[in-house]
C-alpha cells in the first residue's frame, strides 16, 4: 500500500501538483441483522482504492480510483491535476494551508478480540437468542438486532514527507423491539437507537453490552408504552440520558463548530452556523458547568472519532470548545485554519473512505463529566426524564432544534412516578446549554457512537463520538411535536 | 464488459464447491462534482469505481459478499466467503429460488455528452452561475455534477439484465445579507435544464426574501413548491412496502383500500415515466411494473419483493432490494400526479399564506399518524391578498402527512424534482390549508 501511495504521489508531482496527498485504503466489513427470529442481512464486503488530492494553479483537485495499476494511478493523478486547473475559471484566491510537518508513523487502534475471528454462526446465534428473548413478550410485534464490524487500514502520504499507516477497528451492536397496537407504533432500542452502540473496539464491545441481559426490560417497556400517558406540553426541568445528550451535543454543538460551515463551504447543503467568527471568546454558549472538548486522542476513549492522525496528516488533538460555558473555538482544517489566521489545524479532517475528500468532521465532541451524583441530577420537585432518541431535527444554522425520545418518565421529588409516551422537547441551542444545571459525574459518563452523520456533496457518512452523562436542564419546552 | 467475466469466474468457483446457484450484481460508476462556495470553486472531485456483489444460494440458505477487487483470485475468495457464511445458516423455507428470467423492456437513459462532461465544461457553467448571483450583490454556493453508471445483474438461472444511465445535477444557493434563495435540478441529460436560469431563480428568491419578518407560529395555508412537496410527501413512500406492512411498521397497516387522503391525490410508481431515471429491474432482476400507489386518495397498491410476495400469495412488483435484506422493497420511481393550477394562480388565490421553497432536516415524529417535523429554508415568503409581500423567518413544522394530503386545494402540473430530503421524483406544487407551523427560528 505504501508503494502504491508513493507511486501516485510521484505522478501527481510530475503532472504539476504544488501540493499532493494520497490515501490508499483497504476496508473490510461484516454486517449481520436479524428480524423477528430470522436472519435479515448477512454478508461481508471489502473495498480497496486510492484517492489523490492535489493543489495545482492554486486550486484543489481530487480523483479516486479502485484500479491500483501504475497506469490507472497515473491517469487518476493526471485527472486530479486537470480538475484542479479547471478551478482557475472560478477562483477568487489561491488555496493557502496552515503549516504542518511531515510524519512517519504506524498506528493500530486497540482491539482485544478481533471481531472477524469470531465465527459468523456464533454471531448469528447471539442475535437470534436476543431476538427470541424479546419475542417472549407476547405484545412485541417486531424485533430487530444487528452486529456490524469494520476494519480499515489506510496509508497516507503527502508531499510534506508524511507516510502514515493507520488501522482502525470499529464494532457496533444493538437491538430494538416494536409494538403495534390500536393504531399506534411504539419502539424501544438498546443501548441506543440507530442500531445500538458503536465504538473503536473489537468484539469486546459486544460482550460488554450484555444484550441478553437488557432484552426483557426493553421488550416490557415497548409494550408498556401503549398504556402510558401522553407526555404533557409545557415548560419543565428536563433530564436527558447520556445517549440522547450525545445526539444533542452532536447537533447543537458539534455541527455549529465546524469551521468550514462557518466560512460558507456547506451553505448549499448542510448549511451554515450561528457561530460567526466574532463569537469566539465572547459567546456564553452554556452555563458555568458546561465544558466541551473535541478530542480525537486515545486518552479520551475508544470513540468513533479516535485516531492518531487526521486525513490530511495532522496529529490527533484535544481541543477546548466550551470552557465553563465560554465558547473557545472551532474544529479546523489546514485551509480553514489559515483562512482565519490560526497557527495550525486542530486535526479534524476526515473522509469516509478512499474515494472521497476529507472534510471537517466531528471527532469525539464530548460534554465532560460534572460533579453531581445521579440522585442529585434527578433531584427536582417536578420534571421529566427522557431516554433514547426517536427523532431529531435542527435548522440549517443550528439555532432551533426539536428532538423526540422513545420513552420518558415524570419525576416527582427525584423519583420516577409515571411512564410517558411520545416525549419531545425543543429550543434554541445556546439557551438550552445555558440552562444546564446538573451533570452527572464520571461514573455515569459513556462515549457514545453516532454512526450515520451526513455531510458534504457528494454526501459522506461518518461515525462520530460523543461522551456524555445524564444531565438536567431547567425550563425546557416539552411536547411541541404533538402540539396542534 | 467486466460483469460477464466476473460471473463466469464466480460460477465456476461456486460449482467447484458444489454450489449451482449464483447471482452477481455489478455496479460501475464514474462521477465528477464541481462544488462552489463564496463565489469560487472550492472542492472539485471525480471518482471511478466498479464493485461486484455476489450471492450464493444453497438449500434455502443465502449470503452476499461484495468486493471491488475484480481479479480471478479475489472473486474466488469472495465465493468462498459467501459459501462459508451461507452454509452456517439455518435454512429459510421462505427463501425463493433464484429468479428465472422474464423479458425486460430497456429504457434509454444514457446521454454521452453528460457522461463525458469535462472539468472545464463544468467550471464554465459554474463561473456563469456565480457571475449571475455575484452581479446581484449576493454570494453563491452549490454543485454541478455529471457522470454515468452501469448496473448489471446475472444469475445461473439465466437472468442477464443491464442498464446504463447518465446523470447530472445542478444546485445553487444565493445568499444575501439576511436572506437566501435556492434552486436545483437533475436529469439524465445536460440539455434538460438551464443552470443559468436556476441561478437567476435562486438570486431572485434571495432578493425577495430580504429583511424577513417574524410571524407567529400557527396554522397557515401553505403553497409548497415542488421541491418542498417532494421533500415532505416523499417521506411516506418507504411505507408502501409489503414487508413494512407485514412488519406492522407501515402507516398503511390495516389501512390499504381505505380512503386516507383527499380525492385529488393520485400517486404512481412508474419507472418508464419520461421524467424518471433508474433501472427497469430490481435487485433480483425482476422487471419493475407500474404501481398505483394512491388512487383518488385511496392507497391501493404497494411494492412486493419476491420473498414477501410469496408469503402473501401475490405477485412481485420488481421493487425488491438485493437479497438478503430485512427491508424487502420500496417504490423507486414516484410520480405524484398534479392538477391544472399554476404556482402563480395558487398565489393569486391566497388571502393569507406562506410560500415555501424547500424544507430541511425532516424526521418522523409519529410513524402511524405520519407526523413529520422539519424546517423551512432558503426562501420562505408571506402571501397576502394574492401576492408575495415579503420574506419571513423560517418555521419549524409538525405536520401529519395524512392530514395534509386531505387539505390540498390546488396543484400545478407535475415536474421532475431533485431536492435533498427524498429521492428524486416527479411532483407538483401544492396549496394546502391548516399546515401546522409550531415554532419560528432566528433567521
Amino acid at each position: 500500500m505504501r508503494d502504491t501511495a508513493l507511486l501516485a504521489l510521484d505522478a501527481a508531482r510530475t503532472f504539476g501538483a504544488a501540493y499532493a496527498d494520497v490515501r490508499v485504503g483497504q476496508s473490510r466489513d461484516r454486517a449481520i441483522t436479524t428480524k423477528s427470529g430470522k436472519v435479515g442481512q448477512i454478508g461481508a464486503a471489502e473495498s480497496t482504492g486510492a484517492g489523490i488530492r492535489v493543489i495545482a494553479d492554486g486550486s484543489w483537485g481530487f480523483a479516486a480510483t479502485d484500479d491500483l495499476s501504475k497506469e490507472a494511478l497515473e491517469r487518476a493523478a493526471k485527472l486530479a491535476v486537470a480538475i484542479a486547473r479547471s478551478g482557475a475559471l472560478a477562483k477568487k484566491a489561491d488555496v493557502q494551508l496552515a503549516p504542518e510537518r511531515g510524519y512517519q508513523a504506524v498506528w493500530t487502534s486497540p482491539c482485544e478480540i478481533d471481531p472477524f475471528s469470531i465465527p459468523v454462526d456464533e454471531q448469528v446465534a447471539l442475535l437470534l437468542k436476543v431476538d427470541n428473548e424479546l419475542k417472549r413478550n407476547p405484545d412485541v410485534t417486531l424485533t430487530e438486532s444487528s452486529l456490524v464490524f469494520n476494519r480499515t487500514r489506510q496509508v497516507f502520504v503527502s508531499t510534506l514527507g508524511s507516510v502514515i499507516d493507520q488501522t482502525r477497528t470499529t464494532s457496533g451492536a444493538g437491538f430494538a423491539a416494536y409494538c403495534f397496537k390500536d393504531g399506534e407504533i411504539q419502539k424501544r432500542s438498546y443501548p441506543n437507537s440507530f442500531g445500538g452502540q458503536y465504538q473503536l473496539k473489537g468484539y469486546e464491545l459486544v460482550r460488554e453490552l450484555d444484550l441478553m441481559g437488557a432484552a426483557p426490560r426493553i421488550a416490557e417497556e415497548a409494550a408498556a408504552l401503549h398504556a402510558a400517558d401522553q407526555c404533557p406540553q409545557g415548560e419543565f426541568p428536563l433530564i436527558l440520558d447520556g445517549s440522547q445528550l450525545g445526539l444533542q451535543i452532536h447537533e447543537s454543538i458539534g455541527h455549529p463548530i465546524e469551521l468550514d460551515r462557518v466560512l460558507g463551504s456547506e451553505a448549499n447543503y448542510a448549511g451554515m452556523s450561528f457561530l460567526t467568527l466574532d463569537q469566539v471568546d465572547a459567546l456564553r454558549y452554556g452555563s458555568d458547568i458546561v465544558n466541551v472538548v473535541c478530542d480525537a486522542t486515545l486518552q479520551h476513549g475508544p470513540g468513533l472519532g479516535t485516531f492518531a492522525f487526521d486525513d490530511e496528516g495532522v496529529p490527533a488533538q484535544s481541543v477546548p470548545i466550551i470552557t465553563h460555558g465560554q465558547f473557545r473555538g472551532y474544529m479546523s482544517s489546514r485551509e480553514t485554519a489559515a483562512a482565519i489566521g490560526l497557527p495550525h489545524s486542530n486535526g479534524t479532517m476526515r473522509a469516509d473512505g478512499w474515494s472521497h475528500i476529507p472534510l471537517i468532521r466531528m471527532t469525539n465532541v464530548s460534554l465532560l463529566p460534572g460533579a453531581q451524583s445521579l440522585d442529585e441530577v434527578f433531584d427536582v420537585p417536578h420534571g421529566v426524564y427522557m431516554e433514547t432518541n426517536k427523532s431529531w431535527s435542527i435548522d440549517d444554522k443550528r439555532y432551533n432544534f426539536q428532538f423526540g425520545c422513545e420513552i420518558a418518565w415524570e419525576i416527582r421529588n427525584g423519583k420516577r412516578v409515571r411512564m410517558l409516551k411520545n416525549p419531545s422537547y425543543s429550543g434554541i441551542s445556546t439557551e438550552f446549554w445555558n440552562s444546564c444545571e446538573a451533570i452527572a459525574n464520571r461514573d455515569h459518563w459513556v462515549l457514545w457512537g453516532v454512526p450515520n452523520c451526513g455531510k458534504g456533496q457528494p454526501e459522506q457518512v461518518m461515525g462520530t463520538g460523543h461522551g456524555a452523562s445524564p444531565s438536567r436542564f431547567r425550563n425546557i419546552k416539552i411536547g411541541s411535536a404533538y402540539a396542534g | 464488459m467486466p460483469a460477464e467475466r466476473i460471473f463466469e469466474v464466480a460460477r465456476k468457483a461456486a460449482l467447484a464447491r458444489g454450489v449451482r446457484d449464483v447471482e452477481l450484481l455489478v455496479g460501475e460508476t464514474e462521477d465528477a462534482l464541481t462544488r462552489f462556495a463564496n463565489n469560487a470553486i472550492h472542492q472539485n472531485v471525480a471518482d471511478r469505481q466498479t464493485h461486484a456483489s455476489l450471492r450464493v444460494a444453497i438449500d434455502r440458505r443465502t449470503a452476499r459478499v461484495t468486493t471491488n477487487r475484480l481479479d480471478d483470485a479475489s472473486i474466488e475468495r469472495a465465493v468462498d466467503q459467501a459459501v462459508e457464511i451461507a452454509r452456517c445458516l439455518e435454512p429459510d423455507p421462505d427463501l425463493p429460488d433464484l429468479f428465472e428470467p422474464e423479458p425486460i423492456e430497456p429504457v434509454e437513459r444514457y446521454h454521452a455528452p453528460t457522461a463525458g462532461c469535462t472539468p472545464e465544461q463544468r467550471a464554465r457553467v459554474v463561473a456563469e452561475a456565480i457571475r449571475i448571483v455575484e452581479s446581484a450583490g449576493q454570494t453563491a454556493a452549490g454543485i454541478f455534477s455529471t457522470g454515468s453508471s452501469v448496473e448489471t445483474i446475472l444469475n445461473t438461472r439465466g437472468v442477464a439484465a443491464t442498464h446504463r444511465e447518465s446523470m447530472t445535477r445542478f444546485s445553487i444557493t444565493a445568499m444575501a445579507a439576511d436572506s437566501s434563495g435556492w434552486a436545483k435540478a437533475s436529469a439524465t441529460s445536460l440539455d434538460a435544464f438551464d443552470p443559468a436560469a436556476l441561478a437567476r431563480r435562486a438570486s431572485v428568491k434571495a432578493a425577495r426574501s430580504a429583511e424577513p419578518r417574524e410571524l407567529e407560529p400557527g396554522k397557515y395555508t401553505v403553497i409548497l413548491e415542488p421541491a418542498a412537496v417532494s421533500d415532505l410527501v416523499g417521506q411516506m413512500f418507504a411505507d408502501f412496502s409489503g414487508t413494512a406492512i407485514e412488519d406492522q411498521r407501515s402507516f398503511l397497516t390495516g389501512r390499504l383500500g381505505e380512503k386516507l387522503f383527499g380525492s385529488n391525490i393520485h400517486v404512481t410508481d412508474d419507472v418508464r415515466h419520461p421524467l424518471q431515471a433508474g433501472a427497469p429491474f430490481d435487485g433480483e432482476g425482476v422487471p419493475r411494473r407500474l404501481l398505483k400507489l394512491i388512487d383518488a386518495g385511496v392507497p391501493t397498491e404497494v411494492a412486493w419483493s419476491r420473498q414477501t410476495a410469496g408469503r402473501n400469495k401475490t405477485r412481485p412488483t420488481g421493487h425488491g432490494y438485493p437479497v438478503p435484506n430485512e427491508l424487502g422493497e420500496a417504490p423507486q420511481n414516484i410520480v405524484i400526479h398534479g392538477g391544472d393550477s399554476t404556482l402563480d394562480r395558487m398565489i393569486a388565490s391566497t388571502g393569507r399564506g406562506i410560500l415555501v421553497t424547500r424544507l430541511w432536516y425532516i424526521r418522523e415524529v409519529d410513524p402511524f399518524e405520519k407526523i413529520m417535523t422539519g424546517m423551512t429554508r432558503d426562501g420562505t415568503f408571506l402571501i397576502e391578498d394574492g401576492r408575495v409581500v415579503c420574506g419571513v423567518r423560517n418555521f419549524r413544522f409538525n405536520q401529519s402527512l395524512i392530514e395534509m394530503l386531505n387539505n390540498v386545494e390546488a396543484m400545478s402540473a407535475t415536474e421532475r424534482v431533485s431536492a435533498e430530503e427524498a429521492i428524486d421524483m416527479t411532483a407538483p406544487a401544492m396549496k394546502a390549508h391548516e399546515f401546522n407551523f409550531t415554532e419560528v427560528t432566528r433567521f
